[in-house]
């Protein structure tokens, strides 16, 4: 009965219109199914983008929330082209994926999290990718052994890469950054300051 | 006949035809076997100087029938029109020349064609008739007879009355707006379309009432109409019983609809559940509470309201309708969005299976609901029940795949509409067996018990037919309103699921095809397809045998009995489709240009080449609205069928004799095709019931091939619409495969 009496009502809906990004466009999905149809990896998802979003309405948050769907767009933009209604589909999938991270709800192990934490984190310090960093946490990402593994498996590409001139050992010590790099942090902590504002009132 | 018969026979050598052709040899043939008392040969025969020639001729030669050997009779149709002179067209351009290779070793039978035409033209000509005008103009009422007083039937008062003509609306109930005086707001009928507007029915009753061209009568019904179109007498009886006879010009029928019964719902409790009501009930309740929206049984606020859609619609249950109503999707929307006005905060849910909103408001309009919060959610309601003061609605989620349960303080139900019908005249009564149960036989339409709605005194039945599910048949695909009663049109729901918006233009149609009758009728012309045609159906009482095979297949009802059982004809309520004529047994029946005897001189004046010649003759019977400009643009786009067709054109193909067939068979014609229109449900046949009719008496044919120890495949009648023009010469083709098949007949000579 509890159940009930939140299903189909607006609660969780109105909740992703205030606070996830491109939320507010969630209602105007009349169900047609083109984005299920049109996105390539349909078939590997949880629950295609209208199923998503009839779940949404139906109520259902922690499904919703906790399922690795949203991690699953590849951004490729099909849905999004398509849309008849012009729902911002693959923006509001990120957004979902990055208010389920905010809420804690987000399926722990997920790769393309824990990528995207990575990638964020190396971004964030130096307003530049370390690719170097970056491809070796994502060597290490599950462990040491399987690190070691993948990197012996790389090797030959990593060197070729470094004869060619595509990245330097030399990152390894600090690489290079952007001029103001505390003007970047304060610009961040800005940014999410102002989100906060917004999800957690 | 006293008359002499004076045919000029001219030859167009335009477009072509000079080269292709030798106008010298048809010359010879009009003058010796068509027996023309005058022939020439023009170079652009359609030009003012063509016209001028055939001018000074009529008046100089004192010519009285006239032969055109050129375009098809549907071109230039206007250009060769003369003064009550009888003309018949030989197409011997679409019907030759468009259709047959060039080239020398096909000249000889395309010769042959276009000489065969001009024998039949000939023909044809001489034994028309001039018309003679009707002499049933009587004086010509012009007032317009309104039944109905909602939105449709005060539409079309004002509409008549603008336009010069005055009405009268009878109302059943005691007082004008019908269903939409019922309305708190109707669905939105101008931009932006996204809010509930105003119905503005005080408006339209006002209008209609300051009106002094509109009469109206309230707590009245029809009892009795007859006459025809320019001629109606109906009785108009008050409630209290006084009656009283008027006279119109044309009547409009626009009744409008019942809600279906919401009471054999019981899956949705709404004859237990106070909080469980249709639509139409919530408009009454938004309508008292000017908005504001109370709980049916007077405990607590609404929070959350269900709209449950296509309750008993769109369902193969017993007594369920099985049509969409066109409208719910568009109310349940508008309904909702009385909620969010009165309290965003209230939930409503739309459970549907497939959202409809057709209309000028449509996408819009949907997109205005979603906008405001309206959650809709494609379902199956399975049922809803009782819980306390809460209702649960169960249903399976068809998007989500799951079965699941809300609970709602209310729950609206769309259930759609039923049409005002009379009773069918066509509708066969039920059979009982021998303990007096009724024989069950889904083919059978079961009789209606409702009440007659105009009383006609027709010979066929009180009431306009309907198509199906109870709605008044109207000429859908063709001409909209075209009821089966000529001069008796429909309007509005009545004849098919519309809103108000749809309704108003509906009825506005409607009084144009009124006027428009009442205007032909005054004039003695025949109303559509035929519009303009003067001829009318005549009968020799000597002959006829009082079979009433004319009465019943008359698919306007346009002809009455006497008491002796001869035929009345109503010539205002005529189309002129000729099916009366198809079906007389004793070919007593017959219009000034177009009678058993036209089309059998054509028949019989082809030249038929005995059987050793190896050129068969094909005839082909082609309805003229449909199946004939169909061939004529197969002919434009010159598609090629075969050189042993000879094609006369029927006014339907319901006007065909069978003589026309046995005689075509014993002169020596080798295959019959006959083409007419689509028939059955989703007909295009101009006259309605015309290829049903034609199908249906072809379908025995086949014993008068047997006795003449004939081959069945010869006949061969076929449904033909105007947009086959690569399958109407195809089915020539088929035919001459056919004859190649079975052989010549045997009956030349």
């Amino acid at each position: 009965m509890s159940d009930m009496i939140n299903q189909y009502r607006n609660n969780f809906l109105k909740e992703v219109e205030s606070k996830v990004e491109e939320g507010e466009w969630v209602k105007n999905c009349m169900q047609c199914g083109v984005c299920a149809g049109s996105c390539p990896l349909g078939d590997a998802w949880e629950h295609t983008p209208q199923k998503i979003f009839m779940m949404i309405r139906a109520g259902k948050k922690q499904e919703v929330l906790s399922s690795d769907a949203m991690w699953m767009c590849t951004s490729c933009y099909n849905c999004i082209v398509r849309c008849p209604r012009e729902l911002p589909i693959t923006h509001i999938m990120h957004g979902l994926a990055h208010y389920a991270k905010r809420l804690g709800l987000a399926p722990k192990n997920n790769p393309t999290l824990k990528f995207a934490q990575i990638f964020w984190n190396n971004l964030t310090k130096t307003g530049r990718v370390n690719e170097l960093k970056v491809g070796l946490s994502l060597y290490f990402m599950n462990g040491f052994v399987e690190g070691i593994k993948t990197s012996l498996k790389m090797q030959k590409v990593g060197l070729n890469m470094i004869k060619n001139k595509r990245f330097s050992i030399a990152e390894a010590w600090g690489g290079h950054s952007v001029k103001d790099k505390s003007g970047l942090h304060k610009m961040l902590k800005k940014a999410y300051d102002l989100e906060s504002a917004r999800v957690d009132k | 006949m006293a008359e002499e018969i004076k045919t000029g026979c001219y030859i167009c050598t335009g477009c072509g035809i000079g080269e292709r052709l030798d106008d010298k040899q048809m010359q010879t043939i009009a003058t010796r076997d068509g027996k023309a008392k005058f022939v020439k040969s023009h170079q652009f025969l359609c030009s003012d100087d063509g016209v001028k020639t055939i001018n000074d001729d009529i008046k100089s030669e004192q010519l009285n029938r006239l032969v055109i050997a050129g375009c098809s009779r549907r071109a230039k149709m206007n250009t060769f029109e003369f003064d009550n002179i009888p003309t018949s067209r030989a197409n011997i351009r679409e019907g030759v020349i468009w259709v047959r290779p060039d080239n020398d070793e096909s000249s000889e039978t395309t010769q042959e064609m276009a000489n065969d035409y001009i024998r039949m033209a000939c023909a044809e000509a001489r034994t028309m008739k001039q018309v003679a005008p009707s002499e049933e103009q009587s004086t010509i009422n012009k007032n317009i007879l309104i039944v109905g007083g909602g939105i449709a039937g005060l539409t079309a008062a004002i509409e008549a009355s603008k336009a010069g003509y005055q009405s009268s609306i009878v109302e059943k109930s005691g007082k004008l707006g019908g269903f939409v005086a019922n309305l708190y707001k109707s669905i939105p009928h101008k931009s932006p379309y996204n809010e509930p507007q105003e119905t503005q029915i005080e408006n339209l009753i006002k209008t209609a009432e300051d009106d002094r061209n509109i009469t109206i009568y309230l707590d009245s019904i029809v009892s009795k109409t007859e006459g025809a179109p320019g001629r109606f007498e109906a009785d108009i009886t008050k409630e209290s019983g006084a009656s009283k006879t008027h006279k119109f010009g044309a009547i409009i029928q626009n009744n409008g609809f019942t809600q279906f019964d919401a009471n054999i719902l019981d899956e949705f409790s709404y004859k237990t559940q106070k909080n469980v009501i249709t639509q139409s009930e919530l408009e009454s309740i938004a309508k008292k509470g000017k908005g504001k929206i109370q709980k049916p049984d007077g405990k607590g606020e609404i929070k959350t309201a269900v709209f449950i859609q296509c309750a008993g619609q769109r369902s193969d249950k017993e007594n369920h309708l099985s049509y969409c109503s066109g409208f719910c999707c568009s109310t349940s929307i508008k309904q909702a969005m009385y909620f969010k006005e009165q309290n965003p905060d209230i939930d409503t849910i739309i459970m549907y299976d497939d959202l409809r909103v057709p209309g000028v408001a449509g996408e819009d309009f949907y997109r205005a609901g979603q906008k405001k919060g309206i959650v809709f959610s494609k379902a199956k309601v399975s049922q809803v029940t009782g819980d306390g003061d809460n209702l649960k609605v169960e249903f399976k989620d068809l998007i989500l795949d799951e079965d699941t349960a809300i609970s709602a303080d209310l729950v609206v139900l769309a259930t759609g509409l039923v049409a005002n019908s009379g009773p069918d005249p066509y509708a066969t009564p039920i059979e009982l067996d021998a303990d007096g149960k009724e024989i069950e036989n889904p083919e059978v339409q079961k009789i209606d018990v409702t009440e007659s709605v105009l009383n006609l005194q027709y010979r066929q039945g009180t009431d306009l037919p309907h198509l199906k599910n109870g709605f008044t048949d109207s000429h859908f695909i063709c001409f909209p309103y075209e009821t089966r009663r000529t001069g008796i049109y429909a309007a509005g729901p009545v004849r098919r699921p519309m809103d108000i918006l749809q309704t108003k233009d509906d009825a506005t149609g409607a009084v144009m095809r009124a006027i428009s009758v009442i205007e032909n009728s005054n004039k003695g012309r025949a109303q559509f397809p035929r519009s303009g045609d003067l001829s009318f159906p005549e009968f020799r009482k000597e002959g006829c045998t009082q079979c009433k095979r004319c009465t019943v297949e008359c698919p306007f009802g346009a002809i009455n009995e006497d008491e002796k059982g001869y035929p009345i004809f109503n010539e205002a309520r005529c189309r002129r489709c000729g099916t009366c004529m198809g079906a007389c047994p004793v070919r007593v029946i017959s219009f000034a240009n177009y009678s058993v005897e036209t089309v059998n001189q054509q028949i019989k004046n082809c030249d038929m080449p005995d059987e050793f010649d190896e050129k068969p003759r094909i005839l082909v019977l082609a309805c003229e609205n449909d199946a004939y400009p169909a061939l004529d643009m197969a002919a434009q786009n010159r598609i090629e069928y075969s050189a042993y067709a000879r094609i006369i054109p029927v006014r339907c193909l319901g006007s065909t004799s069978v003589s026309w067939i046995t005689d075509a068979l014993n002169s020596g014609y080798d295959g019959i095709v006959m083409m007419g229109c689509k028939k059955g449900d989703d007909y295009q046949c101009h006259f309605v019931k015309g290829s049903e009719m034609a199908h249906e008496r072809m379908a025995k044919v086949g014993d008068t091939l047997e006795s003449l120890q004939l081959e069945s495949e010869r006949v061969a009648v076929h449904e033909v619409a105007i947009s086959d023009i690569q399958t109407a010469p195809a089915l020539i083709e088929d035919m001459a495969k056919v004859v190649e098949k079975v052989g010549m007949n045997p009956f030349k000579f």
